[in-house]
């Protein structure tokens, strides 16, 4: 490979050479899914074309709408997390976290400090496991089978962490109101210390593969390029807002769990870490960004992983939010009393009633869920705000003057979940 | 001072609009987690001016759309309106957030679009539109993007059983032989 890194950077992109062809010419209508194997998931896009170059094209989607906001309104707070496990399942427990985040703000819980650490940890990890994916998918699509194995490989490992986590491997479910569903093992802290260990040699792997490949690099290079303006207009959030200059990200800018100050109560200092900015605004640069933010998860959750606070995960039985200890309910009255509250459909629990927003940086973006209360103890509305949904619209802007070949490309770089995007 | 606050921002909206009664509040009663969520209300017809002087002013700078949606309060206790639209607005330099309610109600529901102000308002309206039932005036492309055009119902409107009215038992049945 004779490609050095100044030469791909010199990879001009003019918008004016990509101009669309002159009305009137011959022009073929293309149907690109729903069902197409480079698509991923359900998606279809009706793209107008003169020879192979795009001149307009229109998304339907929709495909895989099951009415989760609606299943909100008839769910407890609690049953409610197997719904959202299944909007974004490539990193579902980061979802987990973000609706119980939203829950706890409307029910007035500060949660343990532990929890905050694992939930911090778990919602890192969910953004390694989303990112190795996207990077991993990005370079199939364009024809490179090893990169999506090198990912694949470390998913697995996170795989195996959340099942020693609670059991699950994939839609986990994990978090309850003021707490989780159990507390983490004793070997927990070391599979997370080995997965450490390991995961950079992949990222290696894939950084060598794919930053100087001349025909990964010739095929991601000034595609799809979104401006700064643009991305803040368009309501991008996460990585792909990220790579086009916008500095913002949840964790900094409203945070949250152990990124706020005093997290523990005990003056702590907010975990450290940087966020990538790229000024590219094409695929390439979205790569980048991802594999950066790679990087800086690891450094957090190695900095967390030795620093878990002793002491309960969960909230004090006292409020009666959380789900009593198991051992307690089978010995003491007070315990199945308890239980038995909590569970009931007629009794439980009332949150107050209002409304509250709340969000996180999930891999994608900005994932915030809309909680109207009216004092039930099932929500009124239960609106999810998705990442993908609001980064997916800019999509027939950017497609427009591209090649059929560049649909793919541009498509593996907004990680586009369709369960979340339609829900 | 605290980037999510927004009092300059509530006393700029007063002097520019002191005929309108924006009556801001907190979204729920006490202050979440040290960050207080206010929203404003708009009527439909002056929502666009607002919404135009929230994005161009110099101490708001809402450039950015988060969120878009709305809530149905068919049965909510003390409502007024039927359905809200609601705007979550965030301001990409000064990190302030700002929620507007824009009120609508039966028998035809519309409010004006926002798109030539935000771009990312595009899909989001459609979904409101689609799942609602509202109809956002001046938007290029209203069409449903959740369910499929032909559909009649609302899905996310409260007079709407979980189950559905039948949709699904009723589609047309393509055979093999048919097809």
């Amino acid at each position: 490979m004779s490609m050095s890194p100044s030469t791909a950077d010199s990879v001009p992109f003019t918008p004016a050479s990509y101009a669309p062809a002159e009305p009137g010419g011959d022009l073929w209508t293309l149907n690109l899914g729903p069902q197409h194997p480079a698509c991923h998931t359900t998606l279809r896009h009706v793209v107008e074309l003169d020879g192979e170059r795009i001149v307009s094209c229109v998304v339907h989607i929709g495909y895989l709408h099951s009415g989760f906001e609606k299943q909100g309104e008839h769910l407890n707070y609690d049953q409610y997390v197997t719904i959202v496990d299944r909007m974004n399942y490539v990193s579902p427990i980061a979802n987990n976290v973000a609706w119980h985040h939203t829950c706890e703000k409307l029910f007035d819980i500060e949660i343990t400090p532990r929890c905050k650490v694992i939930r911090t940890i778990v919602a890192e990890l969910a953004r390694i496991q989303d990112h190795l994916l996207c990077v991993g998918a990005a370079a199939l699509d364009l024809g490179a089978l090893t990169a999506f194995l090198y990912g694949f490989n470390e998913r697995e490992a996170i795989h195996d962490i959340l099942e020693d986590l609670c059991g699950s491997r994939f839609h986990t479910s994990y978090t309850r109101i003021g707490g989780a569903v159990c507390d983490i093992s004793d070997r927990w802290p070391q599979m997370i210390r080995d997965f450490c260990r390991q995961v950079p040699s992949a990222i290696n792997d894939l950084e060598r593969l794919l930053n100087k490949n001349r025909i990964f690099v010739e095929r991601t290079r000034g595609i799809g390029f979104v401006s700064k303006e643009d991305a803040i207009s368009w309501s991008l959030t996460g990585p792909v807002a990220r790579a086009s200059g916008v500095r913002r990200d949840l964790r900094k800018d409203e945070p949250y769990l152990c990124f706020a100050d005093n997290w523990d109560g005990k003056g702590s200092s907010p975990v450290d870490f940087k966020v990538p900015v790229a000024d590219m605004g094409d695929c390439y640069g979205r790569y980048l960004v991802r594999l950066e933010e790679l990087k800086q998860s690891l450094t957090i959750i190695e900095l967390l992983v030795e620093n878990i606070p002793p002491g309960p995960i969960n909230v004090g039985p006292a409020d009666k939010m959380t789900l009593p200890d198991k051992s307690e309910v089978y010995s003491s009255i007070e315990g199945v009393i308890h239980h038995f509250e909590k569970v009931m459909t007629n009794r439980g629990f009332a949150p107050p009633a209002g409304e509250v927003y709340g969000a996180h940086e999930t891999p994608n973006g900005e994932l915030g869920f809309y909680l109207v209360s009216d004092g039930s103890n099932t929500p009124y509305r239960a609106r999810c705000r998705p990442p993908c949904f609001m980064n997916y619209q800019c999509f027939p802007d950017l497609i427009v003057g591209h090649q059929i070949s560049d649909v793919i490309a541009i498509l593996g770089s907004m990680n586009i979940i369709a369960a979340e995007l339609d829900r | 001072m605290n980037p999510l606050d927004v009092g300059q921002v509530l006393e700029a909206l007063a002097r520019q609009f002191a005929d309108l009664d924006l009556r801001p509040a907190p979204l729920l009663a006490r202050e979440v987690s040290g960050e207080k969520q206010i929203c404003l209300r708009v009527p439909a017809d002056r929502l666009v001016e607002v919404m135009r002087f929230l994005y161009d002013d110099g101490r708001c700078r809402f450039d950015q759309l988060a969120d878009l949606t709305c809530i149905d309060y068919l049965d909510y206790s003390g409502a007024v309106d039927r359905f809200a639209v609601t705007y979550c607005l965030v301001s990409t330099e000064i990190g302030h957030r700002l929620w507007v309610k824009c009120p609508a109600n039966d028998p035809a529901p519309e409010v004006p679009s926002v798109t030539s102000i935000w771009k990312g308002a595009d899909w989001p309206e459609r979904e409101v539109w689609d799942l609602f039932g509202i109809r956002f005036a001046d938007h290029p492309d209203l069409r449903r993007i959740m369910t499929w055009e032909g559909f009649e119902s609302h899905p996310l409107r409260k007079d709407y059983p979980l189950r559905g009215r039948g949709e699904r038992e009723q589609f047309e049945r393509v055979s093999r032989e048919t097809a």
